[in-house]
Order: C-alpha cells, then sequence, then structure tokens
C-alpha cells in the first residue's frame, strides 16, 4: 500500500546514507501553509505551536502535513496530557495515510522577535531525536503588509556542538571562527501542490487581475507598524548595552585581580628572598585557598548574540519596509504629476 | 387509507430557505489531499466537517478530518471511535470548532449517504453534507452543500430528501496574500517584499494600460461606450485627493524624509553591531 511503501522507502534512505548531505531546500505543502496561517491568525496575539510533519528526503525536507498544539499552561497534570495528545494526534494521522514522522515545528512570533533561548532549547531537544529538523517562524502581523512572512530556520552544526559544551567564552568563539550570524541558518522554502489542488484552486478562485494583496502592498500607512518596529528595536538596544556593561564589569574585575595576584606575587618573591637569606624554605609561589586567585567565570556571549540576531532582524525588517514606502511614494507622485 | 381522508406529502422548505454555507479552503484542501492519500481500495473519501454556526444562520465550514470507513456494496461503516477522537483532538486546540456537517468526495449523493447522514444528525441537529467532486465528471470541479429534509407523508417517514443550499467560498486575508503559491503546483522560492511589490506594481501598470486602452477605443468609436463604466472611471480619477503641487510635493517629500532617516538609524545601528562583535571577540585577556 502506498502507506507502507513510504515507510519502506524511508527505512530505505536512512539505513544506506552514511553521509548526511547538508539541508538545502525545505518543500512545503501548500496545506501546511494555510493551515499554519489559519492557526496562528486565529489564536493571535497569543503565540502558538505547532508540529510539522513529513519526509527526509536528500537534501530536500519536504512538510507534508502539520497539527497545531494546544496553548499549554504551566501546570504539572497537563505536561503528560499534551504528550498524550501529540501520540493520539501521530496515531489518528498515521490511519489515514499521513507521514507520520516529525521534521520539526513550527511557531509565530511577534514583528520578529523569536531569538530566544526557549527556541535553541527546544532545537537541541528535537537535534537529539531526529537527525534533522526545520523550525517554521511565521509572522501573522506582517500579513497585512501584503506579505508572507514565512520562514525555515536551522541551527548551524558548529554552534550546536558549542551549545552541547556550554561554553562560550570568547577564545572558544574565535577558534571556530563563530560570530551571529552563524547561529541560525536560513533555508530557502520552495511550495508544492498536487495537481489536483491546484486544480482545484485554479477553478474556485478565478485570475483576477489584482488580488487582495496588491491592495494590502499598496497602502500608504505603514507608520504604526514601523513605529512598533523601532519600539522593538529600541528595547533591544537597552538588552544589548546592559550585555555589554556586564563584560565591561567582568573586564575591569579581570584585570584588578590580575593587579592583586601580581603585587601578591611580588610580596611572596621578596618574602622568599628574604627567607633564602635567612636560610629558611621558601614559600610556594602560589597559594590556591587565596580568594584573589579563583578564577572569575567569563559571562556567556550567548545573549549577546541572540539579541544582536534579533536587532539585525528588526532592522532587515525595517529595511524592507522602507522600502516598500519608497516605491509607494514615487508611485503617488508620479500618478499625482499625470 | 379512509376515503375522505388525504395525506399530504410535504415538502418543509422554511427552515432551509435561508441557510446558507461558507467554506474556507483549507477544507478543500484538507479533502483533495486526503483524497490522494486514501488507501488504494477505497473508492472515495469521508470525513467530518468543523465550524461553527454564524449567528445569521450561516454556517461557517472551517476545518476538517477524514474518518476510515469500509464501504461495500449494502453497507458502509465508519470508524466512529476514531472520529471522536480526533473531534476531542482538535478540541483541545479550538474549542469553538465543533461537527456542523461531513463531507465525502464524488459527485452526487449515493445510498449509503442517507445512513451517515443520519449518523451525524445525530450529533448535529442539522448536518451539511459536502460533497467535492475529485474525479472531474462534469468537466469541472464542484463543490456543492446538502441539507437533508425529511419526506414525510402524514405520520410516516418516507426518505431524506437532499436539497442544495448556497455555497460560499471566502478566504481570510491572510490566505489571500499566499494565494499565488497556492494556485501552481510548484514554486522556487517564496516573494520577497520588494519582489511582490514589483509585482503589484505592474498589474497595476497592466490594469492602467487596460483604461486607457478603453477609453481610446470609445473615444475613436470602436467599442460602444458604457456609461456605468465611464462613471467609474470618473470615480476613480476623482479620487485622487486635489492638493495643490506645492502642498502634494510637501507631503511627499516629509514621508520620503521619514523613511529616509529610519533608513538611517537601522544602518547605523547596523555598524554599531558589528564593531562591538568585533571588540568583544576580539579581546585578548593576558
Amino acid at each position: 500500500m502506498a502507506a507502507s511503501s513510504t515507510a519502506r522507502s524511508f527505512l530505505q534512505v536512512a539505513a544506506t546514507e552514511e553521509v548526511v548531505s547538508p539541508l538545502r531546500v525545505v518543500q512545503i505543502e501548500g496545506l501546511v501553509i494555510l493551515k499554519i496561517i489559519k492557526h496562528c491568525k486565529e489564536l493571535s496575539p497569543a503565540l502558538v505551536t505547532g508540529q510539522l510533519l513529513g519526509l527526509d528526503v536528500g537534501s530536500v525536507l519536504e512538510v507534508t502535513n502539520c497539527f497545531p498544539f494546544p496553548i499549554r499552561e504551566e501546570d504539572e497534570e497537563i505536561e503528560a496530557d499534551g504528550a498524550n495528545y501529540q501520540l493520539e494526534m501521530m496515531r489518528c494521522l498515521r490511519e489515514v495515510n499521513v507521514d507520520n514522522n516529525t521534521v520539526g515545528w513550527y511557531q509565530s512570533t511577534i514583528l520578529g522577535s523569536y531569538q530566544t533561548v526557549e527556541l535553541i532549547e527546544t532545537f537541541m531537544n528535537y537535534q537529539e531525536n531526529i537527525r534533522r529538523c526545520v523550525c517554521i517562524i511565521y509572522d501573522p502581523s506582517r500579513s497585512n503588509q501584503g506579505v508572507l512572512a514565512l520562514k525555515a530556520l536551522k541551527l548551524s552544526d558548529s554552534f550546536m556542538e558549542l551549545y552541547r559544551a556550554n561554553s562560550f567564552t570568547g577564545e572558544k568563539l574565535r577558534e571556530k571562527n563563530l560570530s551571529w550570524v552563524d547561529i541560525f541558518e536560513e533555508i530557502p522554502i520552495k511550495v508544492s501542490n498536487s495537481a489536483l489542488i491546484s486544480a482545484f484552486m485554479t477553478e474556485l478562485e478565478s485570475d483576477t487581475p489584482v488580488t487582495q494583496c496588491d491592495y494590502d502592498r499598496l497602502q500608504l500607512s505603514s507608520n504604526p507598524y514601523m513605529e512598533r518596529n523601532m519600539e522593538f528595536l529600541i528595547e533591544c538596544m537597552d538588552d544589548l548595552s546592559m550585555e555589554q556593561q556586564k563584560f565591561q564589569f567582568y573586564y575591569r574585575s579581570l584585570s584588578r585581580q590580575q593587579a592583586q595576584q601580581q603585587t601578591w606575587l611580588q610580596k611572596r618573591r621578596a618574602e622568599n628572598m628574604a627567607r633564602k637569606a635567612a636560610g629558611e624554605e621558601p614559600l610556594p609561589e602560589e597559594d590556591p585557598t587565596n580568594p584573589i586567585f579563583k578564577p572569575i567565570p567569563e559571562p556567556s556571549r550567548l545573549e549577546s548574540f541572540l539579541i544582536t540576531n534579533q536587532i539585525a532582524n528588526y532592522c532587515n525588517q525595517i529595511n524592507g519596509v522602507a522600502g516598500q514606502s519608497f516605491n509607494r511614494l514615487y508611485l503617488m507622485k508620479s500618478l499625482h504629476d499625470n | 387509507m379512509a376515503a375522505g381522508d388525504r395525506t399530504v406529502l410535504q415538502f418543509s422548505t422554511q427552515s432551509t430557505a435561508n441557510l446558507s454555507a461558507k467554506v474556507h479552503p483549507l477544507v478543500i484542501f484538507n479533502i483533495c489531499d486526503c483524497y490522494v492519500r486514501r488507501p488504494d481500495q477505497a473508492e472515495r473519501v469521508i470525513g467530518t466537517l468543523l465550524g461553527s454556526i454564524l449567528p445569521d444562520g450561516t454556517v461557517d465550514i472551517r476545518n476538517s478530518y477524514a474518518v476510515p470507513h469500509t464501504e461495500s456494496a449494502e453497507q458502509v461503516a465508519l470508524d466512529i471511535e476514531y472520529h471522536h477522537n480526533m473531534l476531542v483532538s482538535h478540541q483541545k486546540v479550538n474549542p469553538k470548532e465543533v461537527i456542523v456537517g461531513w463531507y465525502s468526495t464524488g459527485l452526487g449523493v449515493t445510498g449509503g449517504s442517507a445512513l451517515i447522514h443520519d449518523f451525524y444528525s445525530r450529533e448535529v441537529p442539522n448536518p451539511v453534507h459536502l460533497t467535492v467532486d475529485t474525479g472531474f465528471r462534469n468537466g469541472e470541479g464542484t463543490v456543492r452543500a446538502y441539507v437533508s429534509v425529511n419526506l414525510a407523508l402524514g405520520d410516516r417517514q418516507l426518505a431524506a430528501q437532499f436539497q442544495e443550499i448556497p455555497l460560499d467560498l471566502r478566504m481570510v486575508e491572510a490566505e489571500r496574500v499566499g494565494f499565488d503559491i497556492l494556485k501552481t503546483t510548484s514554486v522556487d522560492k517564496l516573494p520577497t517584499d520588494l519582489e511582490g511589490m514589483e509585482v503589484t506594481m505592474q498589474r497595476l501598470l497592466a490594469l492602467i494600460d487596460d483604461i486607457y486602452k478603453y477609453v481610446d477605443d470609445v473615444v475613436e468609436g470602436r467599442v460602444a461606450a458604457d456609461n456605468s463604466i465611464g462613471r467609474f472611471i470618473s470615480d476613480t480619477v476623482a479620487a485622487l485627493p486635489k492638493l495643490s503641487p506645492p502642498a502634494f510635493d510637501k507631503l511627499v517629500n516629509d514621508s520620503l524624509q521619514d523613511q529616509l532617516l529610519l533608513l538611517y538609524l537601522s544602518s547605523i545601528t547596523r555598524t554599531q553591531l558589528g564593531l562591538a562583535e568585533k571588540l568583544n571577540t576580539a579581546a585578548q585577556i593576558l
């Protein structure tokens, strides 16, 4: 049957492929996109998540179906409920021949502020069970600008190794030549639809010369959106400056500690010279119990990286919207002249 | 029957007179997907429709899921437990979605459908039956909605008549944005903001060209003038706000300057980020 043949081919693929080919493209079905849009829009402004199901074939990750997660409350007994829900859904979908493999999850975001530590932790959790997983981010607030804001993200491998070792010190990062752009990798998305569905869609909604989304795009007022973007940007800059102050403090205390160590060492050496002159045993030059020798932990740079990522994202968005506004303004100008 | 006793075949039409249904395209997608994935021996797919009933009586069909069933010449059997499990799971996510009916692929309404309809009417007072013709038997894909009306002869129930109700395909704006993507069989990449803008402007330009051609044709007498179209055109042209050129220029320039300011700010921020990063990771500790 169709179901077992896909199961067999997946096993074959998993068994024979020794070298993991890099993920190049995520192929999503139109059905999944519609479902994601519907779910995120219905429950906005709350942030929602859901599971992606599909197949992992070569360098393409196919996403063929998805289901939403119920909003989880912070309650211990509902944790088990959530797991039950997932199992139940997977079992039911299996019975109607839907691909049963989890290939990732999707989540909605507001204005692109999705780079948090929880995202990374969720990635690591998924990565332990699945060889390749993606996270799809959908931004419902941009859809009234006429843009389909859908992104597929993956953590880069070098970042994952560092995260497992849980060390984000300066030397390690320089070793790996890792900067804040390398944390997330964005993968291009391809959309595919079965022929039946595209036949239906073309049938039911004829090709109008202008669609609603054109009207949305040509709207002149983008001010509220830009204002919110700038607000978020300012907050992030504040966070970033706080992180940088932490670093400054660290460096200052480090250099102060080193100065203290030097003076203590010199005093010891002077004492030792005196003792040698007096014929006694020299004291050791190190004293591990002395608190000034305690190494100060270097603050992790993970937060600052994430914040930097977020700021870059906002800047990109602002650039994009500003570009659109330029177009619209010039268009208006030329229309009026005529 | 007694001589003077006439029994009348009653068609109760008043309850279905103002009933109509609205379907979200997601439902059609779901149905097509389930049809494509059906097990080989099944001819059609049957499933449940979820949605809500709007205050004015229209049925809003928002979601659906397939239910495994076995069908033979005489009887149809639905997996009821599966149906209940899926319903419970779906309601955990969105408790407002309730059963509003059921669907099946295939053109007409068959005999077995009456039994299934009966089953669904036990769950919901007036279920809607949706048929989606995936075989394109009429040369086009037809989606029809029916409600069942009981035909009663006096006190005896004779049969159930499936009456068609008007169906409306409606789409939320966010879905419209992606609609071009959803129509074709494959799209190589999602359009970015500027590309989308370009497409929109091209379309606008094409529209304006059409209008020009039409007006030229009318003026030269090639096409008969249609007053209503003429009125539409004059309305559109009059919609441009009448501002004196300096005032308009000032408006445009102000907006331009605002946008440029924002661009400048974001570029400064990015430079700052680059600098900060270099400083952070390049700092050497003795």
